[in-house]
Formats: C-alpha cells, structure tokens, sequence
C-alpha cells in the first residue's frame, strides 16, 4: 500500500524578554543552579504572577508576521500536573483562547515550489524548571532558573508531508523569529525547540490516521531523523497488521530512535481552568498598530525585493534572506561596493561563508565587515585587483592585515595594466619560447593558454589577463 | 495598666498625647498574650521580639513627629500572611515549619503605617473552616463561651480582638471568614470589595474570592484600619488602581436619604428566631436614625452555597498543589520514590476537611465534568451578581443577619459538613459576587453575640463603615465585653 505521511509540528520558542513571563527575575542563560528564581518562580504559598508585557508584543509581533489574527481578548489558563521541576504544580499557558491564530506561512521545497503551512495557533506559556539527573547520586537536582521563561508555542496544521518539509517549515519559523528579534533560535540551549505529530493513512484517505508526539526535538537534523524513523515504524506496524497506538514518545538521538514514554491511557488529565491570578489579556486595534509600524521587513519581502531590485535569481536571493544577519551583512556590502549586488553576492555566498564555516564563526563577529568586503569588491571592479589576487587579499584581511586598500598597498598586488610592461614581459616569454612560438604559428591555438600563464606568472599574477590576452595574440 | 480594654482609636489618641508610649502598651498587650484570662488558643505564634523592635521603631517616629494613626499600636495577623522571619502556618501541618522570606503586602502595609504585629492568629487549616476547627494547631475558642467555636476561618482573630488580647486583627474573607467569626465573637469585621486589598503574600485558598480585611472592636478602628491596608499593589493582577478614600475622615453623617434593602431570602427558612429578633430590633434602630427601608429579592440565592463550593474547591485544588514536600513545608520521612513523597507529604501535610476539597475540585475540573461543574458554577455566579446589580439600581445598602445562627458547640458541627457550609450562607453571595460586606454586634442569643450585615455595592466601603459607625453611635453592643462591659 502508498502511505502518505502528516505532520504537525509544534515549535517551543524562547521569547528574548530580559525578564520572565510573570516575574521580575533575569532570564539569561547558564548562571548557576536556582539563582535566577525568585519567589514568584519558585512558587513560594502567597505569590502572584503579572505578566510581562514585552512577551505580549512579541507574541503579537510574531502573529502579525505570519498573518495571524491577534484576539482582542485571550485567556490565561492553569495547566495542572505535578512534576518536581513544575514549583506551582501547574503551568500557565493558554488553552481556550490563545493571543494569536489562524496564520500561514510559505516555505520553499526542494523543488523550487513554494509550500503553504497553515499556523492553527501561538500561545504564551511559561517554562517549567530542569530536573539535573548528571552528578547526583541517588537523587535528582531541581534548577528553577529556566521556571518561567516565557515561551511561544506555535502550533502547525497538519499540513506537512514530509520530514524534508517539516524541516523547512521548522527553518522558516526559525528565520521568522530571529527576524522578529522575539527569540534568540539558540537550539543547544534549548531557546527553540519542537515535538512532533507524526501519523500515517493510505494514500487518498481523507481521515487521519493515529498519531505519536515526539517531544523535545532541538535540532533540525534530530527532526528529520526522528520523523523518518517514526515514519518506517508505523508503516512497519502498519504492514505487518499492527496499529499506531496514540502515544508520546522520545526520541534518543544516541540510538537514532524513537521509543515510547507514555500512552494516551496513561497521559495527565491536566485539568485546564482560567487563572483566577491573572485577568483576561486585552489587545486592542491601536495597540496591534502600534506593533505592527514596529516590525522590519520580512524575509519574503526582502527576497522578492533583492531579485526586482539587485536582480539576484531567486535561489540566491532565498540563501541571502535566510538570516536576518546576512541580509543585512549583504545589502551593507553592497552599499559599500556601489550597488554591485552579483558581484556581493558571489562573494557573501562563497568565500565569506567559506571563511565563516571554516573558522566556526558567525556572521555577526566576521573579522571582515560588510564595508571592508564592499572595499575590496570596489577594486575588483575597478580593474585595480583581478578576481584571483582578491582571493589573496580577502584571506589578508581575515586575518587582521587591514582594509583591502592598505593590502593591496602593503603587497603590492596592483594590477599591472601599463602596456609598455605586460609587451615586455610578452617579448621575454616569446624570446625564451622558439619551439612554442613556431608550433603555435603552426596552427596550435591552444598553445595560446601557455602563453598568457607565462605572462602572468612573471608578472606574479598582477597582469590584467584580458590585456595579456589581446596583446599576445596580436605579437604572435 | 488597662489599656488593652481599649480601641484602636482610643490607643491611638493615647500614644499621641504621650499616655503610654507603644513600648509599654505592646509590653502590656504580649502579657496578655502569655497569660490570657482565658485560654482561647486565639495564637499560633507570638513575635515578641519583633514586637518590641517595632514597637521602639515606632516610639522613635512618634519623636520624630512622623506618626500616623496607627504608629504604636498593636495587632496580630493572621497566620495566612506570610510575614518575613516568622513561621508562616496557615494553619497546617503541611507549613508548620515554614519560615516565610518575605512580607505579604498587607504586612508591609500596616509596617509601614507603623503598627506592632505582636503575633500570627489561628485559623482554620489554609482559611478552609466555619468554626476554627480544622486547624493543626487545634480549635480556637470563643471568649463569650468557650464551650462555643468563634467561628471561622479568622477565628483566631476573632476571638483575639474579642477576648481583648489585641485591639486590631487582619483577616482573610473567601466565604465569609471575616464576617461569620465578626458575627460570632461579636466585634465588627469588614471584607473589601474585591481588588481593594492586595493579595500578595496570602496564601491563596480561592484566588477569585479570597480577600484581606480588618477586624476590630469598632467599624472606626476598620475604617482606620482599611486605609492603611487598601492600595494599589502592582504585583497583584487583581488589584485595582483606585484611590484609598479616607474612611475615617468619612465616618460622619447621617442616615436620611439612605435606602436600605432587606433580601427576603435572607430571612426565611434556617434563621434561628433569636437571631431574627435580633437583626429585627436593627432594623428598627436604623429606622430611626432616618434609613428608609425596602424589600427586595436576590432570587438566586440558594444557589451560592452549592455554586462556592465548586469554584472554592477547584481553584484550592490547584493552589494547594505548591505543597508537594519539594521545596518546603511538610516532607514525609524517606520516601520510596516520586509518587510516595508526594502522597505521603500531602496526605501527612493537609488535614481532612483540606483534602476533602481538593478531592471535590479535583473532581470538579476533571475532563468530562468540567462544564457540568465548573462551567456552569461560573454561569451561576454571574446570576448572583446579577442579582445584587439590580438590587443596587434601588437600594443604596442591603440588610440582614451574618449568619443564620449564633456561635454553635465546639464538635457540634464537625462530622456534618452540609450544616457546618451552611453557617456562611448570608456571606458567600457576596465573595461570588466581589462585594464589599461588614458584619456588626447587634444583641446576643443567651451569652453568645449575633452579627448584622451589611452589603454594599462595589468600592463603596466607606458608605459601609459610614452605615455601621451610625449604629454604634446608638448601640452598644460593641463595646460590651466578655469579661464585663468597657
């Protein structure tokens, strides 16, 4: 039988607030164990939560970017289960009425095609605390520094196909919210993460068939790995006569595996009410204005934009736009290059990201800024540099040795376009060539190729290969 | 030195022309607490030494001309305020040995008006009581009789303002628990609109009812008392950002023009005669202090007892979940694993009438009875306040008894919870609905104090306090004491 695969993702991203959800305490990542919670974290009896109203506009950023509409009023909800890491014993989230829905995003397949996900829903949601099982005999440790962290759980239709698909989305939702600055999309630190519904039905049923959640994804790869390896497993149960039973299941990236944590049968009846603590979350119409004359222009804005306007091919125009970091890198090089936008372009996409790859760096602390890349990519088109050398000088400033001029300067690596040197050095390699020279005269026009390598390695590469070119052709 | 005979306005007005200093007068108050002339179990805590550092604290302000009305004299709260340093019990096993870092607002509020909190008063376990009998720290009793309960949940207040060991008391009301122990020990007791006063820092029982109010001898010592406690708290949601009147400046006034209604409801079926007869020979009063009066109906009444103890319970359901012997409070002695802690811990930590209401509104939230109960609870609380709001369209008051009865027997209703909720069934509409109510001594059934209520519309305490200190001008049923009258 064909089996068709659905997905629905649901992605955990850390909002970037400095302060948590509903207390004052910091946010920040990687202090040490319990210094971070205050009382209201650690739910000691008499406290009261107050919502942070910077994770609201950041909810309501994101449902403004992905068409969402914002509720005028949302509902904050107790989400009851006990769990040592969880110091109230319930989890405030949103259940009934979420503060965004019903959005959309596109996604570019491997094909070229653009892709529709529907966004059901994103709510706001406190984080709970780590249990620290690592280094403790006998017992378990319990960090409360992550215990309300404010997330937004974005919640995805199932619409996705595939593994490569919901990767894709995974990574347009990944780029949205870096570009929104409402996450900082850390996934080793956990800041962005997703649990993944994935069911199988033959091909052409309408109805969904069962489905297992694999919780706590936290890396693109893990993502793809885990759906294809739950994927086989149920069409393997599927086949051979077994049925999916709906479940929670983990997925252990050491074994390349899912395995089951809990069935529905054994799952917590969380016993959703609104919280008497809170009062309902009013957004009103000036106040979404207010917040959407704030938002920067989007990565499909910006792509479509940099194929009309710099008439890149939507390919690299795709790449370009992927990280709000590198659009930004690349249109600040092309400022500085004059408006070369190719030539930029050729350059962010190959040898910057070569650089960047090679040393493990981010854009962000690239030791070539944007001015000095543009610098160097103005000397290219000036003819004061050939494509080759600028290799040379691209690697001299990576490594500190000033702006492309000063290198240039510095190395004397200008390019010798003065006709009167390139025909001498063309009269020495035609002197010390007879036997060539005669087989080239002879009728072997290949031979003109060793000739200009001739040229150009006595000039130490800094002859204009185009002159030498013309002018050798014409000596010969 | 007598001084704890008197009010807080009179130890007001003593501190201020220099009679005693607090010093003296918390000195003289903790000797009462040490030595009562009746062991009313009123104290869980005593804070002597905190006490007095206050009391010297206050002294020096006095000196230093910045005393309030307040500064100097001595109250308790109750043991549901956390209160920095000081075991914070609510009651329970479950928080017999928490230390609480921190101070409810409300303790910072009367802190900062420099009062001298001279100990934490006992209470049902977590507020959950009609009588002071569920608490860890065993029943309260009532100074009129001490074979009677004081009421509850402040009865521990209650019966510390009554027996004359405190001029002041704070009290939490989610049900009634300001006003039936009011009513029962026979001082007054005031439970403000709901947002008046900020819940932080008291442990929530039901977070949507749950609110703080003054308990004392007079309704001038509430009105004192309430300026000082009411106010914006940003770290409460649920507060509201409204002006603190200055009750006590308001107190004057006469009665003409007053409409007050009586809701039959609240006179029919369960009213013990006497204390109809009593609330009866109010109303009179209030006839001739130029009140005019009006019946009225609040149609859903009978409904509020069942709908409370649905939202009650599920919202304490999910409050109480904190105490799971992870991080404080009660942990059971090596346990086997996660589940056993918590079952243990919990089942050791929280007393029956405790565990009772979980159970119930644990019940109530669960999937499939969720509409059934908690849904259609919150339908019903909306017609009880709908009630009141057309009430309000006519009538600027509205009369009748606290509760329906007298104090009643220590053990009389404690294996019968059905007659134990029915004591607060004049008090709950007014938590479901988030009005302001006060209970005033009105006469007395034998030894035992009756208890008039007034309810106002919202924020409209001052109106409230105004209405009651009229009576008390007339009356003397607050002034008369279990040991005598003063």
């Amino acid at each position: 039988m064909e089996w068709e695969t659905v997905i629905g993702l649901e992605i955990h991203a850390q909002l970037a607030t400095r302060s948590k959800i509903f207390s004052g305490a910091s946010t920040a990542y990687g202090a040490a164990p319990n210094t971070q919670a205050c009382a209201v974290d650690l739910g000691l009896p008499g406290v009261l939560p107050v919502l942070n109203a910077e994770a609201v506009n950041m909810a309501v950023r994101f449902g403004l970017a992905t068409g969402c509409t914002i509720a005028p009023r949302s509902v904050f909800a107790r989400k009851n289960y006990f769990y040592p890491d969880l110091p109230k014993g319930y989890q405030i989230s949103q259940y009934e009425l979420p503060v965004v829905y019903e959005g959309e995003v596109l996604i570019e397949l491997d094909d070229g095609e653009t892709m529709r996900v529907g966004v059901t829903r994103a709510h706001l949601e406190e984080d709970a605390g780590k249990s620290l099982h690592e280094g403790f005999q006998g017992v378990t440790g319990i960090d409360l520094n992550r215990a309300g962290t404010p997330l937004l759980e974005i919640v995805s239709e199932p619409d996705l196909r595939s593994a490569k698909q919901a990767v894709a989305y995974m990574k347009k939702i990944h780029s949205l919210v870096r570009y929104l600055e409402i996450c900082d999309g850390n996934m080793q630190e956990g800041s962005f993460r997703c649990d993944a519904n994935v069911s199988m039905r033959p091909k052409g049923q309408a109805e969904f068939g069962t489905r297992a959640e694999i919780k706590n994804l936290n890396s693109f790869r893990f993502v793809e790995k885990a759906i294809n390896y739950e994927v086989e497993r149920q069409i393997d149960l599927l086949e051979s006569g077994g049925t999916v039973v709906q479940e929670t299941r983990l997925y252990d990236s050491v074994k390349g595996e899912t395995r089951s944590m809990r069935t529905k049968e054994e799952a917590n009846d969380y016993r959703y009410f609104p919280d008497p603590d809170l009062l309902p979350l009013e957004i009103t119409a000036d106040e979404i204005e207010q917040i959407r004359a704030t938002l920067p222009e989007l990565p499909d804005a910006k792509k479509a934009r940099f194929v009309s306007d710099f008439g890149l091919s939507p390919y690299d125009a795709a790449v370009l736009t992927a990280g709000r970091d590198l659009a930004d890198y690349f249109e600040a090089v092309v400022e500085a290059a004059d408006g070369e936008a190719k030539l930029a372009a050729n350059w962010v996409m190959g040898d910057l990201s070569g650089a960047l790859n090679r040393d493990g760096r981010e854009i962000g602390d690239s030791p070539v800024s944007p001015q000095m890349l543009g610098g160097m990519l103005k000397r290219i088109s000036d003819n004061t540099i050939s494509g080759k050398i600028a290799k040379d000088v691209f690697e001299a400033m990576w490594n500190g040795e000033g702006d492309a001029d000063a290198v240039i300067e510095a190395k004397g690596l200008q390019q010798v376009t003065d006709t009167g040197a390139i025909e001498a050095m063309i009269d020495e390699v035609i002197a010390a060539n007879p036997g060539q020279v005669e087989q080239y005269r002879g009728g072997k026009d290949k031979l003109l190729g060793f000739f200009v390598g001739q040229v150009m390695k006595a000039s130490k590469g800094k002859a204009n290969p185009a002159q030498v070119n013309e002018m050798l052709k014409k000596k010969l | 030195m007598s001084v704890h005979t008197r009010t807080v306005a009179e130890l007001s007005a003593g501190l201020a022309g220099g009679e005693y200093s607090s010093r003296e007068l918390t000195e003289s108050c903790l000797q009462h607490l040490r030595q009562p002339a009746a062991d009313l179990n009123a104290i869980i805590t005593v804070t002597a030494d905190q006490a007095l550092a206050a009391a010297d604290a206050a002294d020096r302000r006095r000196a230093a001309g910045d005393a309030g009305p307040l500064t100097g004299v001595p109250l308790v709260h109750k043991d549901i305020f956390c209160t920095r340093g000081v075991r914070t019990s609510c009651g329970s096993r479950m928080l017999d040995n928490f230390i609480s870092p921190y101070d409810a607002h409300v303790v910072e509020q009367m802190a900062a008006a420099g009062m001298v909190c001279v100990g934490k008063s006992n209470m049902d376990e977590f507020a959950m009581g009609s009588s002071n009998e569920t608490s860890f720290y065993g029943p309260v009793k009532n100074p009129w009789d001490t074979a009677a309960v004081p009421g509850g949940s402040s009865g521990g207040s209650a019966a510390a303002v009554a027996g004359r060991l405190v001029p002041a008391a704070t009290g939490t009301d989610t049900g009634g628990s300001i006003r039936q122990p009011a009513a029962l020990c026979g001082i007054t007791g005031l439970k403000p609109t709901y947002g008046r006063v900020s819940r932080y820092g008291m442990i929530a029982f039901a977070s949507s009812l749950d609110q703080a109010g003054p308990m004392a001898r007079t309704a001038e010592d509430c009105a004192l008392l309430l300026e000082a406690m009411a106010g914006f708290d940003p770290r409460d949601s649920t507060c509201v950002d409204r002006e603190v009147p200055r009750y006590s400046e308001e107190l004057a006034g006469d009665l003409s023009g007053v409409t007050i209604g009586l809701p039959k409801e609240y006179f029919g079926e369960g009213l013990d005669p006497e204390v109809g007869a009593a609330i009866d020979a109010a109303i009179e009063e209030y006839r001739k202090l130029g009140a005019s009066f009006r019946d009225i109906s609040l149609a859903n009444t009978h409904l509020a007892v069942p709908a409370y103890y649905v939202i009650a319970p599920a919202e304490c359901s999910s409050n109480l979940s904190r105490f799971d012997g992870v991080r404080f409070g009660h942990r059971c002695e090596s346990p086997r694993d996660l589940e056993d802690l918590y079952k243990r811990s919990r089942g050791e930590g929280f007393g029956d009438e405790v565990q009772r209401r979980i159970m119930v509104g644990t019940y109530a939230l669960s999937a499939g009875y969720y509409d059934a109960y908690y849904l259609k609870a919150q339908q019903v609380r909306r017609l009880i306040r709908d009630d009141f709001l057309q009430a309000f369209a006519e009538v600027d008051l509205i009369l009748g008894p606290t509760s329906p009865t007298a104090a009643f027997d220590i053990g009389e209703r404690k294996d019968d919870p059905v007659s134990m909720y029915l004591s607060d069934i004049y008090t709950i509409a007014v938590n479901l609905a988030g009005l302001p109510g006060i209970s005033l001594p009105a006469g007395f059934v034998g030894r035992r104090p009756v208890g008039l209520q007034l309810i106002g519309n919202y924020f409209e305490e001052g109106r409230l306090l105004q209405a009651a200190h009229a009576y008390q001008q007339v009356t003397d049923w607050h002034r008369r004491s279990p040991e005598g009258d003063n």
